[in-house]
């Protein structure tokens, strides 16, 4: 009895180291298991952050390459005499602006101007003619009206000063700004 | 407080200046062939001093550039009478003046100035006209002006427009900055010009009120074109329009009451007359083409208005009773910015003839259209409510003038500012009395 109250105590101990290890042995499976959520968990979120820095950096680049173009297409577009046809070239340098309008809310002012020929209220509306022609241009490609003010200042604001077609056509002009 | 002192000093003295530089010189380019030769002898001065203004010196010049008068140089007048026996007929006739000039100013109080003038014809050896003038001494070129007009209305039949005032926007060219636009008032010869408004943004279309006691404008002040008026007397300012795009070209009506105005506050710009007591607004052309720059016949029954729905401008005539509209003109390609003459029976407008502008006259009975003007790029004409002569702006060199020229086109004068451009006359009424 003796023997097998020994025999019981080291059965008890093995039990209990057996138990103790197991526990500790489940123990350890389980860390492991958090850790490699969480790596994963960092790794996907590294991942998202790489992504969309890659997208903004790319967004960035098209943001700078559309400012760019702007900044090259300048913010002047010119007509012919008497004219409030848009020419290719203006509606070239105007898609430049719609796009980069397009990738933000900012409002605009179209201000219209005329040569100095003619009489000032009639080329006050010929300015205005100008303004809203450039205006329709854009809101036909996408930019809300409400968006976009016009305003005429005729002849009164010539760029250059003194007669010939060389300073009126550098007058006949919509500034946006 | 010292430094502030002078600051202030020298802000008023280049204010000063600017209004020195404002001022209109007038050139005489071109009288008639056969001007009335007539002696204006200096006035007899009653007073202490030097008197306030040389009143023989503005009514002679007033004569002469009406172009219808040759005055005699004081320098050739073999005597200076200043009272009936004094005159010796022979004096006059030896250098061949048709008429004789006289008179007396006097001063009261050092404020009531009285000019008593006597108008005599040389051949018939006969006194034609004799009268006063008074008034405040500071109004001693007005009083002047009126005795300008007397004698002018007592030799050619036309009554006189001297003692009347002219509007226009003179603009200082600032370099790398905003020009200044200053709405300026200043009698008929560009004389005292004051200083109505100043602004950084463009002031056009300065117009007057039938009483000449208000005007109206346009101003960009709001960084829109907006109509004001403003009374003359306290400067007291009212804006009358603010709507969505054109606010332009205000004219009032005859009767002083309503203003026809462009707006395009519908879509295209199109005239419409405001009430001015209700501010109400009646729409008066409804075209998607441009409708701008109206003016009253006298009558006030119609207005007439520059309209490209022909595909040119050109000017059409509004019958307020019927509503029917008209063409008008139909010389030329560019006919604009009428402005009737004060019997209705013809008008002026802006004439486009080989590629430059001119100002033309229209009879609107005979509906022939003449020519007046050589220069180019001519706008904006006024006529002078006697008839007599039309003012309008025009170019020399890069710098915008005024100039004028006569119904007949016979006679014509340049009124150039010292400095900066001037555009936009607008011709006053007749004054009342003490205005």
């Amino acid at each position: 009895m003796k023997q097998l109250t020994v025999a019981g105590k080291m059965l008890t101990l093995l039990f209990a180291a057996a138990f103790l290890v197991a526990c500790s042995s489940k123990g350890t499976r389980d860390d492991d298991a958090a850790a490699e959520a969480a790596a994963r968990a960092a790794a996907e979120r590294a991942a998202a952050e790489r992504a969309a820095a890659e997208r903004a950096g790319s967004e960035r680049a098209e943001q700078q390459r559309l400012e760019e173009e702007v900044a090259r297409v300048g913010n002047v577009f010119y007509f012919e005499f008497d004219s409030s046809t848009l020419t290719s070239q203006a509606q070239e340098s105007l898609d430049a602006h719609i796009a980069l309008l397009r990738t933000n809310d900012r409002t605009v002012r179209l201000e219209g101007h005329t040569d100095e020929r003619g009489t000032r209220e009639y080329n006050m509306a010929l300015g205005e003619r100008r303004a809203n022609t450039v205006r329709d241009y854009m809101v036909v490609n996408g930019i809300p009206s409400y968006r976009i003010e016009t305003v005429s200042y005729g002849e009164e604001q010539p760029v250059a000063y003194g007669s010939g077609e060389a300073n009126w056509s550098q007058n006949r002009r919509v500034e946006l700004k | 407080m010292k430094a502030i002192r002078v600051f202030l000093l020298t802000a008023w003295a280049l204010f000063l200046a600017h209004s020195v530089r404002a001022e209109l010189v007038i050139e005489i380019t071109q009288g008639m062939d056969n001007p009335t030769a007539i002696a204006v002898a200096p006035f007899d001065w009653a007073g202490a001093g030097t008197p306030p203004e040389d009143v023989a010196q503005v009514i002679e010049n007033d004569l002469a550039r009406s172009g219808q008068f040759a005055p005699v140089d004081r320098g050739d007048m073999l005597a200076r009478p200043t009272r009936q026996q004094e005159i010796f007929y022979r004096d006059w006739r030896a250098i061949n003046s048709e008429y004789l000039l006289i008179g007396r100013v006097s001063v009261t109080d050092s404020i009531q100035m009285r000019i008593e003038y006597e108008l005599y014809d040389v051949n018939r050896q006969v006194r034609i006209l004799n009268g006063y003038e008074e008034g405040h001494v500071r109004d001693a070129r007005m009083l002047s002006h009126r005795v300008a007009d007397e004698v002018y209305e007592t030799l050619t039949g036309v009554r006189g427009a001297f003692a009347t005032r002219l509007l226009y926007v003179a603009v200082e060219r600032v370099p790398g900055e905003k020009s200044v636009y200053r709405l300026t008032m200043s009698d008929s010869d560009g004389a005292r010009p004051v200083v109505l408004l100043e602004s950084r943004e463009p002031l056009l279309a300065p117009s007057w009120s039938p009483d000449a006691k208000h005007i109206a404008y346009v101003s960009f002040e709001t960084s829109r074109p907006a109509i004001f008026r403003q009374e003359l007397a306290t400067g007291a300012r009212e804006q009358l329009t603010n709507f969505q795009g054109l606010n332009g070209s205000p004219a009032w009506s005859p009767d002083g009451r309503r203003m026809a105005m462009v707006l395009s506050k519908d879509g295209s710009p199109d005239i419409y007359v405001m009430d001015l007591g209700s501010k109400a607004l009646t729409r008066i052309t409804r075209h998607y083409a441009i409708d701008t720059e109206p003016t009253w016949s006298p009558d006030g029954r119609s207005i007439y208005f520059t309209s490209d729905r022909g595909g040119r401008p050109q000017i059409y005539r509004y019958d307020m009773a019927s509503g029917n509209t008209e063409r008008v003109t139909f010389e030329g390609r560019y006919n604009a910015r009428a402005r009737l003459a004060q019997d209705g029976r013809s008008m002026v407008v802006v004439h486009q003839s080989d590629g430059q502008f001119h100002i033309a006259l229209q009879d609107l009975v005979s509906k022939r259209l003449f020519v007046l003007t050589s220069t180019d790029l001519d706008e904006s004409p006024s006529i002078a409510p006697n008839g007599s002569m039309v003012l309008y702006a025009t170019k020399s060199g890069d710098r915008g003038i005024l100039a004028a020229v006569s119904v007949d086109g016979g006679v014509k004068f340049r009124l150039p500012s010292r400095e900066g451009d001037v555009r936009e006359p607008a011709w006053s009424p007749f004054l009342p009395r003490g205005q």
